[in-house]
């Protein structure tokens, strides 16, 4: 037969153009209204795919192999630091992407009614990812990846009860060697990768069913009156074009500045200071300032527990699609952000210069000064700021869930910042130039 | 005829979800117990023997000598006594080094401080280093180095004397 090549050719782009509408509305397509940064997942996913395939070659996942493989790859292996370069850089952009991509798909309103499945699909692949990253983090087996390790899974045994089991699951005994590796390794390159390329599937098809992006609220109408286009070109030519920038700025980052290598792993001698992987410095800093018991446990279940509940509120959905729902709740988010910005900071320099709970109450158990005590007055003031928020406004429910999400949000990111740039030798706060 | 059919059927739906439910049970059963048993695999050879730390004498009162190789310090007291202290900073787990110009133990990671006896001296540790136990046989100090063992403050009864 002589098209039959050009029929099986045809039948593989056609599996590629099944999978997207055959029409989509003009209204979603504006950059700026998802700025593409659910497909750019995609394409660091891809990305990683590749070149965590052709590493899986090189590597050798024991303590003694681990670093002498890295260094073979780096110094001995054509495009060898390219390859590293662009898988670690890769796996950074993607958690960056994927953290955008949420509070994307947040401050339009996507979260309830037919997309609330891919909500939770979506939160649960942002925990893959951050798995994915944590265990890839260990791998290198340099002094930066083996004390960070170290830090985050001590984080695990204050959970009260399962903690310290947790902790020993996770390491594969009680210190952090041959079993940790081989543990992470297995993780890392079959068990996380397989989940997520299930859960991602299933997420493309839930976008599918919920009739594609969502559609901004105020147009509607225009879109009910026909306001759709050919996918091709008007939707895959886009694609295409944020896809080859992306790959082409992290092929640039790769080779400007490689992936890092610390000297080799020494289990007798901490570097100075010990930080967790950038994604949970944030998690490091709040350990600083309260209770264990909270830092780890109690302040983070609550957060993601409200991130599974937002899911449930009564929101009215006339107004989504919308960043920040309306002109009301983008004024709200910003006075939300700039309050997360001013209490964040002036808490942590509070913290560190002035107030000592547990020097006013001598006696009193760490985990009520530093822990309740705190929580408290933490509680107080949010529940203060969101009671005050909804009624000067005078603002829907959406409008203020989506200001109270933005001064969480930002408050993570200040501690993550302190974290990263303000903390230098023995954790103490200095200029980033003075580290 | 029908009619007849449908218990049938619905009967066999059931037995066919019970078995699946089994085959799936049986199959978690396989794979923790195939997971559990590498535990076993990988644990460090033979860590319960103990380690000879010296005689007695060769520790003076009041210093801390370090044994990197089991990960541990002996702290010999004022008093005397002896004291087998784990190298995790209790906080989040870095080597603590011994600073004698200061007589404490000073994370690096992030500013905790324990004195000689394991005590937290500054947080953010809440607890006091973990500890081995310590045996003296004819005047030689053997130390467990198998099971590091927790405590909230130090407390006389940890203490082991000649």
């Amino acid at each position: 037969m002589p098209d039959n090549n050009n029929n099986n050719w045809a039948s593989a782009r056609s599996l590629v153009q099944h999978a997207r509408p055959v029409r989509v509305p003009e209204a979603a397509l504006r950059f700026t209204h998802t700025f593409g940064l659910g497909g750019m997942a995609l394409v660091l996913f891809l990305v990683l795919l590749g070149t965590g395939l052709l590493m899986i070659f090189v590597y050798e996942p024991t303590p003694e192999g681990a670093y002498k493989s890295i260094l073979h790859m780096q110094d001995e292996t054509l495009f060898g630091r390219l390859i590293r370069g662009a898988h670690h850089w890769g796996a950074n952009l993607l958690i960056a992407v994927t953290v955008l991509h949420l509070f994307r798909v947040f401050l339009t309103g996507g979260f309830q009614g037919v997309r609330r499945s891919n909500w939770f699909i979506g939160l649960g692949m942002m925990v893959l990812i951050l798995v994915s990253g944590f265990t890839g983090y260990l791998l290198p087996w340099d002094q930066v990846s083996y004390w960070a390790i170290t830090v985050c899974t001590e984080m695990l045994a204050y959970v009260p009860v399962v903690g310290q089991g947790l902790q020993r699951l996770v390491v594969g005994g009680t210190e952090i060697g041959a079993a940790t590796i081989l543990n992470f390794y297995a993780l890392h390159t079959v068990v996380v990768p397989l989940l997520l390329i299930m859960l991602m599937t299933w997420h493309f098809w839930r976008v599918r069913l919920a009739g594609g992006v969502i559609v901004p609220s105020d147009r509607e109408d225009a879109v009910a009156r026909g306001g759709y286009v050919p996918y091709r070109p008007n939707l895959i030519e886009r694609e295409k074009a944020v896809a080859l920038v992306l790959v082409a700025f992290v092929v640039v980052i790769a080779i400007m500045f490689g992936a890092p290598l610390d000297l080799p792993a020494n289990p007798g001698t901490s570097p100075n200071p010990v930080k967790a992987p950038w994604y949970f410095i944030g998690l490091q800093e709040l350990l600083l300032h309260v209770h264990p018991l909270f830092a780890v446990l109690v302040i983070p279940s609550t957060l993601s527990l409200a991130l599974i509940g937002v899911a449930y509120l009564p929101c009215d959905g006339s107004s989504t699609g919308r960043w920040f729902l309306s002109a009301k709740g983008r004024r709200m988010s910003a006075l939300a952000a700039a309050t997360a910005v001013v209490f964040t900071t002036a808490w942590i320099l509070v913290d560190e210069w002035v107030v000592d709970p547990g020097g006013w109450m001598p006696g009193s158990a760490p985990v009520i000064s530093d822990g309740l005590l705190p929580f408290a007055v933490l509680l107080a003031g949010v529940t203060a700021f969101y009671m005050s928020l909804k009624k000067y406004f005078s603002a829907t429910v959406g409008e203020t869930v989506q200001a109270m999400f933005v001064l969480f949000a930002v408050s993570f990111t200040v501690l993550t910042v302190t974290g990263v740039w303000f903390r230098g030798a023995g954790m103490v706060l200095m200029w980033p130039w003075q580290i | 005829m029908a009619d007849i059919d449908k218990p049938r059927r619905s009967f066999l739906t059931r037995l066919a979800t019970l078995f699946g439910g089994l085959a799936l049970l049986e199959a978690g059963w396989i794979a923790t117990s195939f997971l559990g048993g590498r535990r076993k695999a990988t644990a460090a050879p033979d860590k319960s023997a103990e380690q000879i730390a010296g005689p007695v004498e060769r520790f003076e009162p009041g210093s801390v000598t370090a044994f990197g190789d089991g990960h541990f310090y002996l702290a010999r007291l004022d008093d005397g006594g002896f004291l087998a202290l784990h190298r995790k900073c209790t906080h989040l787990g870095c080597a603590v080094p011994w600073n004698v110009d200061e007589q404490r133990f000073a994370c690096p990671c992030h500013g905790s401080a324990f004195d000689i006896r394991g005590d937290v001296l500054s947080s953010p540790a809440t607890r006091a280093l973990d500890q081995f136990a310590v045996r003296i046989d004819n005047g030689i100090v053997k130390v467990d180095t198998s099971r590091p063992i927790r405590r909230a403050v130090f407390e006389a009864d940890q203490v082991t004397r000649a």
